[in-house]
């Protein structure tokens, strides 16, 4: 596969997709979505409205789940992503941090972030991940001091850390984080929004899915809110945070709250 | 003390052609998480290709050939038609029962081409023997130990030092977390069963040389030994593969050698004595003795 010619800007467009697992549950109808270069978009909605669905859409695992996209495209500038193969998504600059962390448990912290090199061409590879390594150390430099570790023996905060450090390794360009304040305490959440934050300031796009939508908002320029497959409400962050429908689900506040502010 | 000598030394020989076989069945299940009831065919089957080769393309040619041969079969089997299924862990249960049916045709075809016949490897060892010290071993038995223990470590670094290795590593801890990193899981698998295909017709050699008669139809089945090797080391874990193979080998060899001694256990024990050291090991740690070893914490 040849590839593509650098194209320093690409925006990821999904447009009017469906997906139906098992052939029979429908998850997400005619969702669509726009994530400009260098943007945080943010993804909201309860659980089971298809947020982690459509981020397995863009990074070509739903075929794992048994789940196929039944309409609609996904295009990563001229990279065509709704083929069902992770691979291509990887060599096209997006990467995808799973909820719940997944890491590789057995494995050292080392091999960890070595495996997030994997999706790379052979050519690109060994350079890539000596640069990438040293940017991971710098944003996680807790990962630094525990190279040789089993990564099933740090804790929680550092397994997102390294989740999220493994995901840089491939150098993406668009990064899909699933829910990295989940189980996680009020200062490691923090500490995740602020490197969230940093990995954005440094050029690279991010597509949010939260519960934690106070964090989520806080860090958009633009959110979607999901429904039971269907897109319910989308805007600016900002004004997105302001409207009734989301400060009462997703903020936790009720209507006097509102009257007061 | 000669003889209890003799009997370790060929317990370590068996062992090491043990390690070969478990080695492969582990690799596979680690990759594929099937079961491959398969590999004793698939070592009949290299060690056929040696036999009826090693006239025309002498005995290394004909190994070589064979290996090769083999891994390919192993590797177009998953490729083709285990993959087919699927990869999730529902699939790898009906995979591994079509294993089973794979086991049959190709037990089935090898056995009538080999029929009655004992067939000689060429295997340059013959019934030569050397001295060591007190005792005399088989050059063959030599050769097993040396050969094994070169090739194994040589696995062991592939999984440690390549990224074929660190994919596989990756894929058997999180099948999906690896896929998102852009690990090619099918073929990472179709490798595991490439390698295990080559490790198993190159094992057929050593369990076909001296003092075994030659390769028979029925070859196959001691590879079924392998198998509460693998178990007995924790089914998912290379380094167990090869402390079980070790355990059973010596365990076989001894209950043998010492089988005069042992006469209350009747006749034939040696072939019961790898699943009763099983089922022992088992009962003390179910998960087997490197199984369930990473720790993990939430």
């Amino acid at each position: 596969m040849p590839e593509a010619p650098p194209d320093s800007s690409p925006t990821l467009r999904v447009e009017t997709v469906d997906v139906t697992y098992g052939r029979a549950l429908s998850a997400l109808r005619s969702v669509s979505l726009t994530v400009p270069p260098a943007t945080v978009v943010a993804l909201l909605g309860a659980n089971g409205a298809g947020k982690t669905t459509l981020l397995r859409a863009v990074s070509g695992t739903l075929r794992l789940h048994r789940g196929a996209i039944t309409a609609g495209t996904i295009r990563y500038g001229d990279t065509v992503l709704d083929g069902g193969d992770p691979v291509a998504a990887v060599r096209a600059g997006v990467v995808q941090v799973p909820e719940g962390r997944r890491v590789f448990a057995g494995l050292s912290v080392d091999e960890n972030l070595r495996s997030g090199g994997l999706g790379l061409s052979r050519r690109t590879r060994t350079a890539q991940i000596q640069e990438s390594r040293d940017r991971v150390f710098t944003l996680f430099p807790r990962l630094a001091e525990r190279t040789h570790q089993a990564a099933g023996l740090l804790s929680g905060g550092e397994q997102q850390m390294l989740a999220i450090g493994r995901a840089l390794m491939a150098a993406p360009r668009l990064l899909l984080l699933d829910e990295p304040s989940l189980g996680l305490a009020p200062q490691m959440v923090q500490r995740i929004a602020e490197v969230i934050r940093e990995i954005n300031a440094q050029g690279t796009a991010v597509l949010l899915v939260e519960q934690n939508a106070g964090m989520a908002l806080s860090l958009a320029d633009h959110a979607h809110v999901l429904e039971v497959g269907e897109t319910r409400l989308e805007g600016p962050a900002g004004e997105l945070a302001r409207t009734d429908a989301v400060r009462r689900l997703y903020l936790g506040e009720s209507a006097e709250d509102q009257g007061a502010a | 003390m000669t003889a209890f000598l003799d009997n370790i030394l060929g317990g370590l020989a068996l062992g090491s052609v043990y390690a070969l076989v478990a080695l492969g069945f582990v690799v596979i299940f680690k990759a594929s998480g099937v079961l491959n009831f398969a590999h004793g065919s698939l070592l009949l089957f290299g060690g056929y290709l040696t036999a009826v080769l090693h006239d025309d393309l002498g005995f290394a040619g004909a190994l070589a050939l064979a290996v090769l041969a083999t891994a390919a079969l192993a590797g177009v089997l998953d490729r083709f038609l285990l993959q087919r299924g699927g990869q999730d862990a529902h699939s790898a249960h009906v995979q591994t029962i079509v294993t089973i049916g794979v086991d049959i045709v190709l037990l089935t075809d090898l056995s009538r081409r080999i029929g009655g016949d004992l067939l000689s490897l060429g295997d340059p060892w013959g019934d030569s023997v050397t001295e060591l010290g007190p005792l005399t071993v088989a050059d063959s038995r030599l050769a097993a130990i040396v050969v094994s223990a070169l090739v194994i470590g040589a696995v062991f670094a592939l999984f440690r030092f390549t990224a074929w290795g660190l994919s596989l590593r990756a894929a058997a801890e999180d099948l999906e977390a690896a896929a998102l990193m852009g690990v090619r899981l099918s073929r990472v698998r179709a490798g595991a069963w490439c390698l295990a295909g080559a490790l198993a017709a190159l094992a057929a050699v050593f369990l076909a040389a001296f003092p075994a008669p030659g390769l028979e139809r029925t070859t196959g089945q001691i590879a079924l030994n392998a198998f509460p090797a693998a178990i007995l080391g924790g089914l998912a874990s290379p380094a167990g593969a090869l402390a079980g193979s070790m355990i059973i080998g010596l365990t076989e060899a001894l209950v043998v050698g010492y089988q005069s001694d042992l006469h209350v256990l009747g006749e034939g024990f040696g072939d019961v004595a790898p699943y009763a050291v099983m089922l022992l090991v088992l009962l003390v740690r179910p998960t087997g003795l490197f199984g369930a070893k990473g720790t993990a914490r939430v």
